[in-house]
């Protein structure tokens, strides 16, 4: 895969749509969205539930593939690439932070970090070692042997952010990574990914309800309705909380704060 | 993934469900020790048959016979000689024979039917002179009461249990057998017993004059006998209706010169002339070898090899049947082993989600799969193989206090060899990828959203 300058795109989706059949009724998660993202850029994306938020980071996580349209990320159109060169994709150029954590519970949180370099074969003695780095950056360096279950929500939404790191992506996928948290630790969390995403030049998209926090973090707000781009603000741009004065398409529908 | 992390993480997911993966295993362990055990009897009975057939000299024996017939039953054949240019098989050609690479020795047969008495009463049976290797070779000889010959030509007896039954004038009831040999000894072993038989001797005087060497006159004799030993098995046992009751140290047999219808010119006593001559072997393999051998000095030979075939044959479809037997509870327990990982898989959907979101490839949760699926197959294997080991011996323990009730020699009816160890393993980590294959491929292509999703 190339690697990206710093103005290049990390991410393209041209009128990329993903339609599911539920019985007779056709829906429409994604329904036709083109987006750039810059490498190195932070972008929120907004919007009510069932808006295509998570669908559209999916498709760009090469978790699932468009129905239509096309996802280039770093020069790749990912509907071309095979299973395996998929698994290979996620892998590699991706790290992803959920909302639940998604740590594995049999697991001790160095394990648990450990895991995607097994996937990546690295040597046990060197994945060990990255994986008490990662750990240790994320302030957790004291925790190593704990189970998920024994830590608090932020220790293991920051052990989770460890692990998306530990393959060193070029690009970091989160799906609403402080809907399980009080606001205080939501903010630590957030700060750890945007001083990662200043610090390592990842590009980051981040699937959000909290405008708030968008609007403090994020250089850039992608706002989703039924499938559809309503909106997409650079953060330069916005002053105070109107996001319409500053959008030409219309506002966004539920229940962005 | 590499190999080790497979294990790894393969026995972490079974060590998670430990009881259930334990009931799966054990489901294998079953079904491998019936396999086991079943096998080790059968092959065991085999092993117990083959000794005793080894024993009786149908392996390891070939019969030499001279192309002298004197009833010119045979039809000329093409592969040798004809009958009367045919070599006289003597002394010499018995020597020559015992240098034939292979051959342990080479001894006449020697057997007549004629009169003993015993306690002033007359008994007419069949006599036979037994070769002094038999003592090691024959297992008739082996749980025997008393001894066997002190030496080659001592003037001694050992007599066959349905004989001193006859002597010691006891009927068994029909349908039992349980006159103790031992009992039968007491009072026989020690005793002598005198044989009345016909000797053949050379007739200088014939009236057909000298150069006619079949000239012989029959003069009777009797010889005191000491009885020393007394079998309970037949270490005749293949002679069919030639079988003999009286066994004679196979020197003094021959010394006797008896008048029989199988040994021609011994009065031509420096040079007797068989008719037959038992070829022992060395090795049973080396009976073909020593069969040709002897065809070409210009005899006839002929072994019982190609008789075992179907003694080889029965016990193949034996095994046959007991494996089948055997794998039906290990075609049970496969069933186990794809319930379990189907349930894993249905349990770990979301882990299989986290992991497949995480870089994990189709190959890596398949190997996941089969990984514990192989571990499964292998701890019941190797559990399987103690087990059925156990219940074989067992089954022998309980088979040999019956037949010791039943005054039996013990008898080893169960064994297990290291192939038959190493294949139950094998076998069983094949039968449980088999039944991994179907859940590790579902496993491989669920659809990571939905897997996620999956609470």
């Amino acid at each position: 895969m190339e690697i990206p300058g710093p103005n290049s795109l990390a991410v393209r989706t041209e009128n990329v749509c993903r339609h599911y059949q539920m019985g007779e009724a056709l829906v429409r998660a994604v329904d036709g969205i083109s987006i750039n993202i810059r490498a190195g850029e932070f972008v929120a994306l907004l919007g009510a539930s069932g808006s295509g938020k998570s669908s559209l980071l999916n498709l760009i996580a090469g978790l699932d593939r468009p129905t239509s349209g096309a996802v280039i990320v770093h020069g790749n159109d990912l509907a071309a690439l095979s299973r395996e060169q998929l698994a290979k994709y996620r892998l590699r150029s991706v790290g992803m932070v959920f909302q639940s954590f998604n740590l594995i519970p049999s697991m001790s949180l160095l394990e648990n970090v450990e895991l995607p370099m097994r996937f990546a074969e690295v040597d046990r003695r060197e994945r060990s070692a990255l994986a008490r780095q990662s750990l240790e950056r994320v302030g957790l360096s004291g925790r190593l042997s704990h189970r998920p279950m024994e830590l608090s929500g932020g220790e293991q939404q920051r052990a989770s952010l460890a692990r998306a790191l530990i393959n060193r992506p070029k690009l970091l996928l989160a799906d609403e990574p402080t809907g399980n948290l009080d606001s205080r630790t939501g903010t630590e969390i957030m700060e750890l990914i945007h001083s990662f995403n200043q610090s390592l030049g990842m590009s980051v998209l981040m699937v959000t309800h909290e405008q708030a926090l968008a609007e403090r973090y994020a250089g850039r707000m992608v706002h989703l309705a039924d499938g559809r781009l309503v909106a997409d603000v650079s953060n330069d741009d916005v002053s105070n909380d109107d996001v319409s004065k500053k959008s030409s398409a219309p506002p966004p529908r539920g229940e962005t704060k | 993934m590499k190999f080790y992390d497979v294990a790894d993480l393969a026995i972490r997911n079974l060590r998670e469900s430990v009881f259930r993966n334990s009931l799966t295993t054990m489901g294998i362990s079953v079904g491998v020790a019936s396999l086991v055990a079943m096998l080790s009897l059968g092959i065991g009975l085999q092993q117990l048959a083959s000794r005793r057939l080894q024993k009786s000299g149908l392996f390891d024996t070939v019969v030499a016979t001279s192309r002298r017939d004197l009833r010119n039953f045979r039809e000329p054949r093409e592969d040798g000689p004809p009958p009367a240019e045919s070599p006289s098989l003597d002394e010499p050609a018995r020597k020559k024979i015992e240098q034939i690479p292979g051959v342990v020795e080479a001894y006449p047969d020697i057997r007549f039917v004629t009169e003993v008495r015993f306690d002033g009463k007359a008994h007419l049976t069949m006599v036979a002179g037994v070769p002094f290797s038999a003592k090691n070779n024959n297992d008739a000889f082996d749980g025997m009461q008393g001894n066997f010959f002190s030496s080659d030509a001592s003037p001694e007896v050992i007599l066959q249990k349905s004989f001193a039954e006859e002597l010691l004038v006891i009927t068994p009831k029909p349908g039992t057998d349980n006159t103790s040999i031992a009992e039968l000894a007491k009072p026989l072993l020690g005793r002598e017993l005198t044989m009345r038989y016909a000797e053949r001797t050379s007739s200088p005087s014939s009236s057909l004059g000298q150069s006619d060497r079949a000239a012989y006159s029959v003069v009777s004799r009797q010889k005191a006998l000491k009885i020393v030993g007394l079998t309970d098995l037949d270490p005749d046992s293949m002679r069919g209706t030639a079988r003999a009751r009286i066994f004679l140290p196979l020197k003094l047999a021959q010394d006797l010169h008896v008048m029989q219808s199988n040994l021609r010119d011994t009065s031509a006593s420096d040079s007797p002339s068989y008719t037959s001559l038992s070829v022992r072997v060395k090795n049973p393999n080396q009976v073909p070898a020593v069969e040709d051998a002897i065809k070409k000095m210009g005899f006839s030979a002929f072994s019982i090899v190609d008789a075992t075939r179907s003694m080889r044959q029965f016990f193949a479809v034996l095994d046959g049947f007991l494996a089948i037997f055997g794998s039906l509870a290990l075609a049970v327990a496969s069933i186990g082993i794809v319930n379990t990982l189907v349930m894993a898989i249905l349990e770990r959907r979301r882990e299989i989600g986290i992991m497949k979101a995480l870089g994990a490839s189709d190959a890596d949760v398949r190997g996941l799969f089969f990984a514990e699926a192989g571990a499964m197959g292998l701890v019941g294997g190797a559990v399987g193989v103690t087990l059925g080991w156990a219940i074989g011996r067992l089954i022998n323990f309980g088979t040999n206090i019956y037949l010791e009730r039943q005054h039996f020699p013990p008898a080893q009816i169960w064994s297990v060899p290291l192939w038959l160890v190493l294949s139950a393993i094998t076998f069983s980590i094949v039968v449980s990828l088999l039944s991994g294959l179907y859940p590790a491929s579902r496993a491989a292509r669920l659809d990571p959203v939905q897997a996620l999703r999956y609470e």
